[in-house]
This record gives C-alpha cells, structure tokens and sequence, in this order.
C-alpha cells in the first residue's frame, strides 16, 4: 500500500534499502553556505566584514590597544576616578532621560503626524528632521542661547526656580533635541501601517478609547518604540558638539564624558583618554545588547 | 435581539452607499446581506455594528434607539475580513479581551473567565491552542479566533463582514457549516456580508440583496431564486439566460422566443430564463448544439438561437445523447420584467 514516506520511514530503513540508495554526495559545509534562491551572499557579506573591519572594528579595537598601554591600576585608576564616574553618570544618565522624554514625545508627534491631517504637516515633517541635518554645534549655541537665563525661554524658567542651561538639564535638553527625529521616524511606519480594523474590533468589544490605545495600539509600537529608544540612547551617550555650548562643562557637575576625552586629549594623555573611551565603549554595547534583547522578547509574536 | 433599521441614508462624500434602507431582523434569524461590491452591503452592517453612522434613519435594538449609541454600548459581536486579531495576544487573551475590559462589577473572575475561553475554544474546535499567537495559526483557525472573540461577551447580534472571504474554497466551506452550527447552538441573532450568493443561498434563513445601496429584495433562498421580484435579483441570484425583447398583446417576443408576459404592460421587457427552465420541446423554438458537457449529474449545454444569441440549458446527465446537432426547446418557466 501506498502511504506517504514519513521522517520515520527514514529511520526505520533497513540495511538492504540503504545499500540501494545512491551514495550520498560528500557533505559541504553548510554553516555559511546554503544553496539559495537570493545570490549574492559572499559578496554582500564580503563586503560588510570589509567595511565593518575598517570603519568600526579596527578603529575601536587600536582604542582598546591604547588602553592597554598602561598597568591594570592605571587603568583602573583613570576609569573610576571621582571626575570619571560623574561625567559617566552625568552622559548615560542625561541619555536615558532625554531618550524616555522622546520616548513619549515621539509617539505623540508620531501619532499626530499619522493620524491627523492639518495644514503645515508637511512643515512639521520637516521640523522633524532637522536635528539630523542640522550641524550640532549650531544647534547646542541656539539652545544655549534660548534656554540661558537671559534667552527667551530661559527668562520665563528663572522666575520659577528653574535652571535650564549650564547644569545637566541642559545636557538632556540639548540630547532630546538630537534624539527626537529616530524615535518618531521608527515609530511612524510602524503606527501607518497598523491596521484600523483592529481598533474597530476592541471598541465593538466594549473597550474605550483609552483602553484600545493602552492594551491595543501602543504594545503594538513596543518593538519599534524600543528600537528608537536605543537609537536616541545611544546617539545621546556619544553626543558631543551640541552638548558643550549648553552644558557649562563643569567638573564633576556638567562635563560629560567625551568632553572629559577630549581634555585628556589636549593634554596629551593618549592612554587616559583611550580608558575612559573603552568604559563607555563596554556600557554602550551591553546597554544595546540587553535592549536587542527585550526587543526580540517583543516580537515573539511575530 | 430583533434589529429594526429604518429608512437609513448615509453618504460619502458626493456618493451615496444607503438610500432609505429598511430592514427588520427577527431574533434569533440567520440573515445574508448579499449584493455585489458597492452595493452597500459592508456599509449597512457597519451601522448596525455602530462603526458607521447614518446620515438620516434609526436603528433600532429591541425597539430602543441605538442610531448614534457606540460599538462599545451596542454589545454586538464584529467579525472582520482581515479577522482583525490583536497579534501580540494570545489566542486565549484575544478570546479574553472583551471579558477583560470590563470595569467593576460587570467583569468576571479570572476563573470564569477562563472557562468561558476554555468553553469557546471547544465550541469552535480549537482546544488546546490558546497560548498560540494568532501568526502561529492558519487563516481559517485564525477566523474561528476571531469568531470566538465576538462570541465572547455574549453579544446581542453577530455581525461577520465578509467572513470567508479571505479563505480557500475547502476552508471556506467547513467554515460556512461551523457558522451555522455556532448559529444554531448559541440562538444568537446573526448576520452577515457575502458577495457569494452559494454562501448566501447555503446559510442564511432570509437573504437581503442589496443594489446600489437599496434593497431589492428580502426573502427566504428559495423565494429570491424562485420568485425574484426585480430584474437584478434574477440576474445576481443563480444562473439565468438574459433576453431583450417585446411585450405586446400578453406575450414577450425575442426572435424566435415567445414566453407568456405575466401581467407585465407591453413595450420592451427583459425576460430572464434559469437554465434548468429550459427543456426540449417539439413545439418550441430551434437552437443548434455547441456544446454538451456532463458535470457529475448534471448536463450543461452551450447552444446558440437562429438569431446568433447564446443559450445555456442544464439538463440531466442522462439527456446528454438528445443534445446533438439542432434541437428544439422552450421555456417551461420565465421572469419577465419591463425595461
């Protein structure tokens, strides 16, 4: 009787109906190789070790050969100096709010941009961008100059107590700038193409609006809102040029780390300088690495 | 529940898609809104779900004004095309979602909600796969989903838009059989969208054929495809043969085909013929044989008039031989309308 041949007719195949088979071809190896309908393959992946070595690994790892130039207390000395630890709190501290703040002020603008028609959207879209294109030095000296106690919003925050320049609100003022076009430009196609018919589907099942948009709509933007939120991190962690003209560059109040690079720079302390470097290097990497984790988390539904 | 809808218009834009709809559902009926795209169908039964509202007209619940009552106050059951499911849900918490979002008193035990997921899953054949994700399922799985969902809260009515249309003929089918059984086990007051009237015909109690956003006609199978009442029904429901022609003197002439008029007042007409209406007749009028083709039981014959026009006749499988060369045929029942 004819019966489908099954994983088990396999391995219950008797000596004699092996010995018929045609002898196996040699076996390849198929770790990187796999017979594909999409070629290309070793070019691209050629291509992208080749760029990658050059234009990241190379660079980063000379950084870490620098720091090894010193004895271990060295380095250990330079890394969790008193000045060291408040610019690392002061860069990942002031990143992490600054990309929470865009966090929810990305998906509102997001949402109004996709959702709503209103004259000047195309303007407002364009608003958006412009951190990206805008050279930061320029952008840190315009918010300086705003948000100084004399500037035109600064003014009106002085009278209430609030200090928003030359201190670390500064600094996150200046990072949420920067951060803010990658957090709504991951989320907005991600909220366009989400289908309406699944809102229809919670409000015919009795929830309200609030509900749908907590337990509906926003779990749905999770892995996208991660992925700008790591993004606005990270750019915020290594942000230099708009920072200084706002932060004020105190001493263990408002200097980040890579202005404390630099100063290690100008005085000729390659080595320190590289230390300090390999320390964010080591906490920016796990950071993504623990949030590329949660976002895999986020699409197992997928 | 009975659903009374009540000279309801509702436009869009410059275009209309319901002009002075009425239509009463009896409780616990099986109704099919059939017509083909644009016809308003998908309109209407998204006012009655209160994801549309009308321009002019009520709906009633029960005899209760529920016309600008939201979906979320009118506890009906929406089952959707695209089965709208929440993807990052589980199919118990899909199932669940309803029950979930109720605030108070009105929400049920996580025990008894529980059970209601575990019973509904039963009901539709799907025990066991609750903590699947919804892209872990396949289409047809996924509508029984979505299908459990709106049954969930126990809903006044159900409504399904289009329910099968995304599926493959043999899902679809098994389906069609799942809805009716669903249907007659939970008495709940149903209706659905199809522009597939074997769907339609099939499992519906009462069929509402819908044209240009007005009703043609409401009635059982049997009466729409029996006893079609407009032009468009005989022409939209079941096969039929389609002649321009002449009503004078109590009957309709098309070339060489005479069929009794019926009452209708003479000038031109349409005459509409069912295949199997056709059957060979000494006395009747010739065609000559194209084609003959046995389909399981059945004969299909692809002839033509002496005047050049098509004919389709279904005869059984055993006149096949009779249907040779030049034949000669006559209508033993027609629907004649006036253009």
């Amino acid at each position: 009787m004819w019966r489908a041949r099954t994983l088990d007719d396999d391995q219950t195949m008797t000596a004699e109906t092996a010995a018929r088979r045609p002898p196996a071809p040699p076996s390849k190896r198929t770790l990187f190789r796999r017979r594909s309908a999409i070629p290309g393959f070793g070019l691209t992946m050629g291509v992208t070790l080749t760029v990658l070595s050059l234009i990241v690994l190379i660079p980063l790892s000379a950084v870490v050969l620098k720091a090894a130039q010193q004895s271990p207390a060295e380095f250990w000395a330079v890394a969790t100096s008193q000045r060291s630890l408040a610019a690392y709190r002061l860069s990942f501290g002031a990143a992490f709010v600054a990309a929470v703040i865009n966090g929810v002020f990305g998906v509102l603008t997001a949402w109004a941009l996709v959702r709503y028609d209103f004259p000047g959207k195309t303007l407002v879209n364009a608003l958006v961008d412009l951190p990206f294109a805008l050279p930061t030095a320029v952008a840190g000296i315009a918010l300086a100059t705003l948000y100084a106690p004399t500037g035109w919003v600064g003014q009106f925050l002085t009278p209430l107590g609030i200090k928003a320049a030359y201190n670390p609100v500064g600094v996150t003022i200046a990072l949420i700038f920067i951060g803010l076009p990658f957090v709504v430009r991951t989320i907005e196609p991600v909220l366009r193409d989400a289908a309406e018919d699944v809102e229809e589907a919670a409000a015919s099942l009795g929830a309200n609006r609030i509900d749908t948009i907590l337990r509906i709509v926003l779990p749905a933007l999770a892995p996208a809102w991660l992925t700008g939120f790591a993004m606005a991190f990270a750019r915020g962690v290594g942000e230099y040029g708009s920072v200084i003209f706002i932060a004020g560059n105190m001493p263990y109040k408002s200097e980040i780390a890579p202005l404390l690079i630099i100063i290690q720079l100008e005085q000729f302390e390659y080595a320190r300088a590289a230390t300090i470097a390999v320390v964010m290097l080591t906490v920016s990497f796990t950071m993504l690495l623990v949030i590329n984790a949660i976002q895999a988390w986020a699409r197992r539904f997928d | 529940m009975t659903i009374s809808i009540r000279s309801v218009d509702k436009q869009f834009g410059r275009y209309p898609a319901l002009s002075k709809v009425d239509l009463e559902i009896a409780d616990g009926e099986l109704l099919a809104l059939l017509g083909p795209s644009g016809s308003g169908k998908t309109t209407l039964l998204r006012t009655i779900a209160g994801l549309e509202f009308p321009d002019a007209g009520q709906v009633l619940f029960d005899g209760e004004d529920v016309t600008f009552a939201s979906a979320a106050d009118r506890r009906v059951g929406f089952v959707f095309q695209q089965y709208a499911l929440f993807k990052h849900m589980t199919v118990a918490k899909n199932i669940a979602f309803g029950l979930d979002v109720r605030k108070g008193k009105d929400k049920p035990s996580k025990a008894e909600i529980a059970q209601r997921v575990e019973d509904l899953l039963k009901l539709v054949e799907l025990d066991g796969l609750g903590k699947r994700y919804p892209s872990q399922l396949s289409g047809g799985q996924r509508q029984r989903v979505a299908l459990s969902r709106a049954l969930a809260v126990q809903p006044s009515v159900l409504l399904l838009d289009e329910p099968f249309g995304a599926l493959d003929a043999t899902v679809r089918k098994s389906l069609r059989k799942e809805l009716r059984r669903v249907h007659d086990a939970t008495g709940v007051t149903t209706i659905f969208v199809t522009h597939d009237q074997e769907e339609a015909l099939e499992l519906a109690d009462r069929v509402a054929i819908l044209n240009k956003g007005s009703i043609e006609q409401i009635g059982t199978p049997d009466q729409v495809h029996d006893q079609p009442e407009t032009a468009f029904v005989c022409g939209f429901v079941g096969e039929a043969n389609c002649f321009e022609g002449q009503v004078g003197g109590g009957e309709f002439k098309a070339g060489a085909l005479r069929l009794p008029a019926g009452g209708v007042r003479d000038g031109s007409a349409t005459a509409y013929v069912r295949p199997h209406d056709f059957v060979l007749d000494d006395g009747g009028f010739a065609v000559r044989v194209d084609r003959a083709h046995v389909q399981g039981a059945l004969t299909t014959v692809n002839a033509t008039a002496a005047d050049g026009r098509p004919i389709e006749i279904s005869a059984s499988r055993a006149e096949a031989p009779r249907f040779q060369g030049t034949v000669k045929i006559a209508a033993r029942k027609a629907h004649v309308y006036a253009a």
